[in-house]
C-alpha cells in the first residue's frame, strides 16, 4: 500500500503524458485486488466457524489466520484435527497443501524485488489471490501494486471475518446440527473446483478419492489424506504429454 | 489432542507454511519453474483437496459412511457448476445437511 502512495507522489512531478497510460493499469489492478479481497475475505467466516467446530479455541483459530495465512492449509489443518487426526498429520497436511506457495513466491519475487523485512512481508502474503492478481497485470508497476493490495486486503478481511466466524461458530453449539461438517466438505470442494481443469487433474482427484476412502478403515485419521498425495506425485512425475521443444528452461 | 498439543501443532504448521513461502522468494526462479516440479506441486494440491472432500463427506469415526453429507456435497457440486460464489456453496451445503437431519434423514 505504501508503494501505491509513493508512486502516486512520483507521478505528480512528471509530465502527464507518460503517466496517463500507467494510471488505468494501476486502477485496474486496484479494482481487481479489491474485489478479490472482499470475495476471499468473507469466506473467512466459514473458516472461523469450522475451526471452532473442530475443537480449536478462539485464539488458536485467530492464530491460524494471522500466522499461517493460507486458506487451503488452514481448512486442511482443522479438517484433520476435527477428524481426530494427530498433530503431526495435521501439520504435514497443511504443509503439503502450502507447497504451491513456494512456486508462487518464485513467480512473484522477480516482479517485487523486495529485500529484508519487506521480503518477509511479501512472503507472508504470497497466496493464491495475491499471485493471481499480480500475474494478471501487464506492466510490472501494476503487478506490484496488485500483489500488495490483494495480499494486504485479503489479510485484513480474512482475519476480521475469521473472528466473526469463530464467534458465530462458538454460539451455534453442536456443529452437526447446523450441517457444519457438510459445510467443511463443501469448502474443500470449492477450493478444489477451479483446479480440476485438464485430464491429469481430474484423474488425480479421482485416484485420491479412491486411495483416501480405501485407507480410512485401516489407517489412523489423517493418514489417508497424506497417502492420496502420492497419487499426485506419481502422475505428475511421469506425465506422458509431449512438450514443445525449447519451452523447458 | 490436548490444548497444549494443539497449540504446538498450530504454531509448527504456521512456521512450516511461512518457511515454504519464504523459500519460494529466495530460490532462483528457474529452479521451481521446471515443468515437472510445477506439475507435481499443482497436482499435490488437487490430490489433497480431493481426499479431504472424500474423507469429510464419506467417512465417520474411521469408517465409511453414507449420510446427509453426501446429498449436501452433491448440491454443492451443482452450485459450483452454476458458478455460485464460495460462501453461497458452503452455506447451501450446511443448510441441506441441517434440513435433512432435522427431517430425520441421515
Amino acid at each position: 500500500m505504501s508503494d501505491a502512495a509513493g508512486r502516486r507522489g512520483d507521478t505528480v512531478r512528471v509530465p502527464p503524458q507518460p503517466a496517463l497510460p500507467a494510471d488505468p493499469a494501476r486502477r485496474t489492478a486496484l479494482r481487481q485486488a479489491a474485489s478479490v479481497s472482499v470475495a476471499t475475505g468473507v469466506y473467512g467466516i466459514s473458516f472461523g466457524a469450522l475451526a471452532v467446530a473442530a475443537g480449536l479455541d478462539l485464539w488458536q483459530t485467530a492464530a491460524l489466520s494471522v500466522l499461517m495465512f493460507t486458506g487451503g492449509s488452514q481448512f486442511a489443518f482443522v479438517g484433520v484435527v476435527g477428524a481426530g487426526g494427530a498433530g503431526g498429520a495435521a501439520v504435514a497436511t497443511a504443509a503439503l497443501l502450502g507447497a504451491r506457495n513456494a512456486l508462487y513466491g518464485a513467480t512473484v519475487a522477480p516482479l517485487l524485488r523486495a529485500r529484508g523485512l519487506r521480503r518477509v512481508g511479501a512472503a507472508h502474503v504470497t497466496i493464491d489471490e495475491s499471485t493471481a492478481v499480480a500475474t494478471a497485470q501487464r506492466d510490472p508497476a501494476a503487478a506490484r501494486l496488485g500483489f500488495w493490495a490483494a495480499g494486504l486486503g485479503v489479510f485484513a478481511l480474512w482475519n476480521a471475518f475469521t473472528l466473526v466466524g469463530a464467534l458465530v461458530g462458538d454460539a451455534l453449539g453442536d456443529p452437526t446440527r447446523w450441517g457444519l461438517d457438510a459445510a467443511a466438505a463443501a469448502a474443500f470442494l470449492g477450493l478444489l473446483w477451479p483446479r480440476l481443469a485438464g485430464r491429469a487433474a481430474r484423474a488425480v482427484a479421482g485416484g485420491a478419492v479412491v486411495v483416501a476412502l480405501l485407507l480410512t478403515p485401516v489407517t489412523p485419521a489423517g493418514v489417508p489424506v497424506l497417502a492420496a498425495a502420492v497419487v499426485a506425485v506419481v502422475v505428475g512425475w511421469r506425465d506422458p504429454r509431449p512438450r514443445l521443444a525449447g519451452v523447458t528452461p | 489432542m490436548s490444548h497444549a498439543a494443539l497449540w504446538v501443532a498450530v504454531l509448527a504448521a504456521s512456521a512450516v507454511c511461512f518457511a515454504t513461502k519464504y523459500v519460494g522468494h529466495r530460490l532462483p526462479e528457474h529452479w521451481l519453474a521446471h515443468p515437472r516440479v510445477a506439475r507435481v506441486a499443482a497436482l499435490v494440491t488437487v490430490a489433497l483437496l480431493a481426499a479431504l472432500v472424500a474423507v469429510q463427506t464419506f467417512t465417520a469415526d474411521g469408517r465409511l459412511a453414507l449420510d446427509a453429507r453426501a446429498v449436501a456435497i452433491a448440491v454443492a457440486a451443482v452450485a459450483l457448476a452454476l458458478r455460485a460464489p464460495f460462501v453461497v456453496v458452503v452455506i447451501l451445503a450446511a443448510v441441506v445437511a441441517a434440513l435433512l437431519r432435522a427431517l430425520g434423514v441421515g
